[in-house]
């Protein structure tokens, strides 16, 4: 096997836990990849640590998806989904949300440093208290009556974003004795094509909780950092929000195709 | 050459899993309306979302992405690029699934669309699965039981490793429109792509 063969499509970081059942890529050489596959970079759907895997990842080897036009294209949203308020999650209702108000923002950069114009970038989070307002959410911290805790901006011209919010709790689970989730807020980006769609979370820095939390350590450790928001001075407004920074980085264009290598 | 000391892809953001509490903001109340409702040609397709124990996923989002009726999409990607004639087609469908793991989305069968490797592909619409327990976003794709001859030619049902699992992207027909079932796991555990 070459090493062409090795970096290319024959690993897949959705590693299947039963090796049995493998199945064996059956190339279509014609139809060359618009976008990078991303390789060491997200979680394995099957880690045992978060125990919700063990019934929902796929037990079977995932199928290599050439990329053509459904994969290449996808949805261009934009103003109509997003209004003013949407962006400050302090001033969805008639009083402010107890906590420390914070800013937090950032670029959206495909994999070639380019700006992610215009696109969607969706965000939810627990309360200063560590609670989500959600039904299925019934630990004993408190509702703050003054914070839904969902949110939505648009990149500007140069991907930039940009959301006013409270620094969320960390709040305890079920998945092992004594877990707990380090704070985090959840952000659902769209990109320019089906290829780029990305959900994730962005951490605190200096959470001592991070190195106990089975979902944050499902990253490859080498990537986990990029889950992690900076302290901002500069983005921290004088008498009124510290600021963090959170860049988030898009698959980007395919590097194009070199002469295939011959093994005979 | 590639240097196996450079990382392949650089700085990309990892994937985190959507978590139990997406509801608070992923739901769009027109979410499942890839078409107006009163849209000529609007079928529904409806399924379940299952875990390995056969029980339906209460707390799943389903989205969908397709091309309109003539195979296009109205985006810069699109080198066939025009608007659907469809009006108010958005190409785009996202639905939460309820508590016995159903979801529905209300759309028009795409068109027949020609790659770039000469091949044309069959009606299909690309989805993705988010669920608490999926650390990233599961891929797999709805065909229609009801176009033999186009699946017949279809690149990617062609090329699947295991043939007879393709049975688990066809959306068998129903009165409305289709069935389509997604199993994360188990016997019938659905074809997942890496895209």
């Amino acid at each position: 096997m070459t090493e062409q063969n090795v970096t290319d499509h024959d690993v897949t970081d959705h590693d299947v836990t039963d090796h049995s059942l493998t199945e064996h890529r059956v190339t279509e050489p014609n139809v060359q990849d618009r976008y990078v596959r991303p390789r060491g970079v997200h979680p394995r759907l099957a880690s045992p640590d978060y125990r919700s895997t063990a019934l929902r990842a796929p037990r079977r080897a995932l199928v290599p998806l050439a990329h053509r036009l459904t994969e290449t294209t996808g949805p261009l949203y934009g103003t109509d989904r997003v209004t003013e308020a949407d962006g400050d999650l302090t001033r969805q209702h008639d009083g402010e949300p107890l906590g420390q108000r914070i800013v937090v923002h950032g670029r959206v950069l495909d994999g070639d440093g380019r700006p992610v114009p215009h696109t969607l970038v969706e965000v939810w989070q627990a309360n200063a208290a560590g609670r989500y307002r959600h039904v299925v959410d019934n630990w004993p911290a408190p509702i703050d009556p003054n914070f839904s805790g969902g949110g939505r901006v648009l990149t500007g011209a140069d991907g930039s974003y940009r959301f006013t919010t409270i620094q969320p709790g960390a709040y305890p689970w079920g998945n092992h004795p004594n877990a707990w989730r380090p704070a985090h807020i959840h952000f659902s980006l769209f990109g320019r094509a089906f290829t780029q769609r990305l959900v994730t979370q962005m951490y605190f820095p200096g959470d001592p909780l991070l190195p106990y939390d089975p979902i944050y350590q499902s990253v490859p450790e080498r990537a986990r950092e990029r889950l992690v928001s900076r302290f901002d001075w500069d983005a921290t407004q004088p008498d009124w929000a510290l600021g963090f920074a959170f860049d988030i980085v898009l698959r980007g264009a395919a590097p194009t195709p070199m002469e295939e290598p011959h093994d005979d | 050459m590639t240097d196996a000391t450079v990382d392949p892809t650089p700085a990309l953001t990892p994937s985190q899993t959507v978590g139990p509490f997406l509801h608070i903001i992923l739901p769009w109340p027109d979410g499942p309306d890839v078409v107006p409702t009163d849209s000529t040609g609007r079928v529904v397709i409806r399924g379940r979302v299952f875990d390995g124990d056969g029980n339906g996923l209460p707390d799943a989002l389903v989205e969908t992405w397709q091309a309109d009726p003539d195979g296009r999409f109205d985006h810069p990607d699109d080198p066939r690029r025009a608007s659907s004639a469809v009006a108010g087609f958005r190409g785009f469908g996202r639905c939460a699934t309820g508590t016995d793991g159903g979801y529905v989305i209300a759309t028009v069968k795409p068109g027949r669309l020609p790659d770039a490797a000469g091949g044309i592909e069959a009606p299909h619409l690309d989805v993705s699965v988010f669920a608490r327990g999926l650390l990233d976003r599961v891929v797999t794709r709805v065909y229609f039981a009801d176009e033999p001859d186009a699946n017949a030619a279809d690149p990617v049902l062609r090329s699947l490793p295991v043939p007879a699992r393709a049975h688990t992207l066809l959306a068998s027909p129903e009165e409305g429109g289709y069935r389509f079932d997604i199993h994360l796991q188990g016997p019938n555990e659905t074809v997942f792509f890496d895209v």
